[in-house]
This record gives C-alpha cells, structure tokens and sequence, in this order.
C-alpha cells in the first residue's frame, strides 16, 4: 500500500521521530517551539527550512497537520496513521486457525 | 559603544503604550510628536529605569507588515525580555488576557515563553536557572 509506504519513509528518519516525540509530549507547537526544543533537547542543529522539510514530510503521511489559528500556525501529531501499520502481518490470529 | 535603544515595529502606538505599559509594566520614558501622526515612544523597564529604552516604532514601511506576518507564522519572537519567573509572569500575563503561542518551556539552564504583544509580534520571555550540581 503507497500510504504506508508514506508512513514507513516519515518513519524511518530519527529525527522525524524526535519531532513526534516532542509533539506526542506537547501537541499543537509553532514551527519555532519544534525547532528550540530539537535544538536544546537533542543539540540536533537542523536549520529551520530543514524541519520545515521534515515536518512535510511528516504530513504527507498524514502523521502531522497543521492549523492555522488567526495568524498562528500550530503543528499536531495524527495517530491514525499508525493504526493498522502491522495488521498485513497480525492478519491471522494463529489461535483461530 | 553602547545599546541605548532597540526597536519593536508596532501597528499602532496608542495601543502599543498600553500593552507595553499596563499590561507587561514598563514604564514610558520618552513621547515626542514627530509629526504626521508618528511618535518617539520609548519604554524601559523599571527596574532599570536608566537602561536600555525600547522603542515602539510604527510599522508603516511596505516591507515591515509581510517580514512581522511572516516571523508570527512561524512562531518566531524577534525580541527577547528577561524575567525573574518564567512560570508566575505567564500566569500573571494569561490572566490580563496575554495570548501565548509557547507556554513555560524548561530548556534545562533557562526557561522561556512565547506571548503576542498585539501589535503583531511575538515576544520571547526568558529566565535564567542558577547553575545545579547537575548542571555544572
């Protein structure tokens, strides 16, 4: 499946994960906060268009949206992604075959 | 060579004296007519009422509203005030209505904030965390 594929790649990058990490921890950040908190957290210096990228990333595989609130942007991590990531191999419960 | 002034662009100064005065507690130190509507407000902090002014300059150049609009979205807080408490001054702020676009961010040596001062910035709040065995 291409979306999955989308959430493997999104995946597959540490430092996407941390961006989860930190949005799991606090949801709804400005692209600011990710970036200070990458930066004094993990000394990850990314420049800002980098995690801008990943964050693009992140939303195409529908893991990140982002909202604008008057004239913020705020950034929340979606789970939903996730939810059936593993079912292609869990499919048959061995006790019901 | 020193710092005696720093600038913050503000859409409208009438409403910028309030914000900065009532609201965040400095205090004005100059307000001079210059003219066509503009004027040299500055502010300082009274517990330094002899340092560094702030300026609330109008932002009426083309390029000052889409570089203000621009930094907003993203987050960013082009100025950066210093506070003894990080966490009492955003809950003294929240109170008086103050928007945060970050809430109290512990970074380990020092804490922060990020508010909107109304005026189309955003302004960062920083305290200082006396060095800890852990830290040193």
């Amino acid at each position: 499946m291409d979306d999955d594929e989308d959430v493997f790649k999104a995946l597959a990058d540490p430092t996407r994960r941390k961006i989860l990490d930190e949005l799991a921890e606090r949801d709804g950040q400005t692209l600011f906060e990710i970036c200070a908190r990458l930066t004094m957290k993990y000394q990850l210096g990314s420049s800002r268009q980098a995690i801008s990228q990943h964050l693009e990333v992140l939303a195409a595989a529908g893991l990140v949206t982002s909202r604008r609130d008057g004239r913020y942007k705020f950034h929340y991590i979606d789970t939903a992604p996730l939810d059936h990531l593993t079912d292609r191999w869990r499919r048959r419960d061995p006790e019901e075959t | 060579m020193r710092i005696t002034i720093t600038s913050v662009l503000v859409h409208d100064q009438a409403e910028a004296e309030r914000f900065y005065t009532e609201v965040l507690g400095f205090v004005k130190r100059h307000d001079v007519d210059m003219g066509g509507g503009a004027r040299w407000l500055t502010v300082v902090s009274p517990d330094d009422p002899d340092g560094t002014e702030l300026l609330l300059e109008p932002d009426g150049h083309p390029a000052a509203k889409p570089w203000k609009a621009a930094l907003v979205e993203d987050g960013i807080p082009y100025t950066q005030f210093s506070v003894d408490d990080v966490q009492a001054e955003f809950e003294r702020l929240r109170a008086l209505g103050v928007r945060f676009t970050q809430e109290p961010m512990n970074m380990g040596t020092f804490s922060t904030a990020v508010l909107d001062d109304t005026c189309g910035n955003l302004i960062q709040i920083i305290q200082l965390h006396p060095p800890t065995a852990e830290t040193v």
